[in-house]
């Protein structure tokens, strides 16, 4: 019980001294993860809804096995990436490995089924709904993925939130791409990781509960300035 | 896809100047603390940003080989050989050495505190059973530790004997955790915040010596690999105010590490 209240202290310390490593930590874990999610969403919604609108002969399988990768384990993306970019890897000219571009990639493909599914799930419910009017006005394809993206948007708010959540608790994978490099590709995550390793679990915890606090923030953030939960919208 | 590939780059903006130098470095040299001791140092001294990637001395060596890194700093003389015979590295530089010891329960079931040699102290653990924790991830410790085992010639692998496939402050918080013996370099012991019930046992057999040594990555074999900057730290960490930090580098007045490089070669 101690070190977790060690923890809370060294977390409240860290937060309100400011302290410019956990600033710069922190900072580096939202640049990473946020650019990730942004790019994963803009990947992930649009295939979402066609794949709830669209018919085709083996997309129940597509389905299913978009639904599987949901539990892809980071660690395996990870090595992956890592083999992709070394530099005696198929893309190692790039010279990515061990920066951020390489834990934004890793992330992106770690969150982009997880975003993919849940919009799926949230559209193909709306296109029930919005079928026979769409199809009525003879809208185009890409007109009636609009229409869906734009009036399922809080629910695919969502699934864009459950991918941000995987992300920036993610540790498997970042750390084999990332290196853990103190003023480069150090996170919160991998900084805790690190923490622990060397028995000093109080910052560890400590870094714990700013991630944890990190997380709810956005969240809360998010919410606000898409006015949900308010005006009897739910 | 491009476009968007295209995106990401801009928007991450990789941040790598001429001057900076990605090195492997081992666990134990970095949970030792001495890393945070020496990167200031340089920087200042040399401009150069030292950035480092704390692995396994069997990653690291892998990392060396794939040319991701510009130069090595490990532990594991036969390994570094065989590193460089096999064309991945110019030289092998020694630098500095520290020793091995043997951690575990302060009750010492096993009587470790007793034994004349490392080997009589393995024997005393394999005899009583005690549990006992091994790194069992390729490491520059793990390798010295079944040399260890083979040198005492006595039977491992029995449900006492762990394996946790982790760096070196991992393995102690699952000792720490067992109340089991274990194998780690005084620099990541004295360094490590969890002690718990565990007790320095054993130390100073000769055998349990160990040695840190440098290797700038073979440039002829990976082209964009920074052979000049990792000659200057190279420079650097064999000269006089590297000997004067590693040397003075102390923890609860224990000296951690004992510069041993030649200097002017």
């Amino acid at each position: 019980m101690g070190d977790i209240w060690e923890g809370i202290s060294a977390g409240f310390w860290l937060v309100v001294t400011l302290d410019p490593d956990l600033v710069e930590i922190t900072l580096m874990s939202l640049r990473v993860t946020v650019t990730a999610t942004i790019v994963a969403s803009c990947l992930a919604l649009p295939f979402g809804a066609w794949l709830a609108i669209r018919r085709f002969r083996y997309r129940r399988f597509v389905i299913a096995v978009l639904n599987a990768l949901m539990g892809l384990p980071p660690v395996v993306v990870g090595l992956i990436v890592y083999l992709m970019l070394s530099r005696s890897g198929p893309f190692g000219v790039l010279g990515l490995l061990f920066t951020p571009t390489a834990m934004i990639i890793a992330q992106v493909i770690i969150v982009t089924p997880l975003i993919a599914s849940i919009a799926h799930q949230a559209i193909r419910d709306i296109w029930a709904e919005y079928h026979d009017l769409l199809i009525s006005m003879s809208t185009s394809k890409w007109q009636r993925i609009l229409t869906l993206i734009w009036d399922g948007r809080r629910a695919l708010l969502t699934a864009a939130l459950a991918g941000f959540g995987r992300a920036i608790g993610e540790v498997g994978a970042i750390m084999i791409v990332g290196g853990n490099i103190d003023h480069a590709t150090r996170v919160l995550t991998t900084a805790i990781a690190l923490e622990t390793g060397k028995g000093d679990f109080s910052l560890a915890l400590g870094l714990g509960f700013v991630l944890i606090g990190l997380a709810v923030t956005v969240n809360i953030l998010i919410h606000a300035i898409g006015r949900t939960e308010r005006d009897g919208k739910w | 896809m491009i476009r968007i590939l295209a995106c990401v780059l801009a928007l991450t903006g990789t941040t790598v100047s001429a001057q900076t130098l990605k090195v492997a470095v081992t666990t134990s040299f970095h949970n030792s603390g001495l890393s945070d001791i020496l990167l200031p140092a340089i920087a200042e001294d040399t401009g150069i940003e030292v950035q480092l990637l704390v692995v396994g001395t069997g990653q690291a060596l892998r990392l060396g080989e794939a040319g991701d890194v510009d130069a090595i700093l490990v532990h594991s003389r036969a390994s570094e050989e065989a590193f460089i015979a096999n064309g991945y590295g110019t030289h092998r530089r020694e630098i500095m050495y520290n020793d091995f010891v043997f951690v575990g329960p302060n009750a010492d079931p096993a009587a470790v505190a007793d034994a004349t040699s490392a080997a009589d102290a393995l024997t005393r653990i394999a005899q009583t059973e005690a549990i006992f924790v091994s790194r069992g991830d390729d490491s520059g410790t793990h390798k010295k530790e079944l040399s260890l085992w083979d040198a005492a010639d006595v039977a491992r692998g029995g449900d006492w004997y762990r394996p946790v496939g982790a760096g070196m402050g991992a393995a102690l918080n699952t000792a720490a955790g067992m109340d089991a013996y274990i194998i780690a370099d005084r620099a990541s012991w004295l360094n490590f915040g969890n002690k718990a019930d565990l007790d320095l046992l054993f130390a100073g057999d000769p055998v349990l010596f160990n040695q840190y040594a440098y290797i700038p990555v073979d440039p002829a074999l990976h082209p964009h690999v920074k052979n000049d900057v990792a000659l200057a730290l190279e420079d650097w960490l064999t000269g006089e105010h590297a000997a004067m930090l590693i040397n003075g580098y102390t923890i609860n007045g224990e000296t951690l590490f004992t510069f041993n490089a030649q200097t002017g070669s």
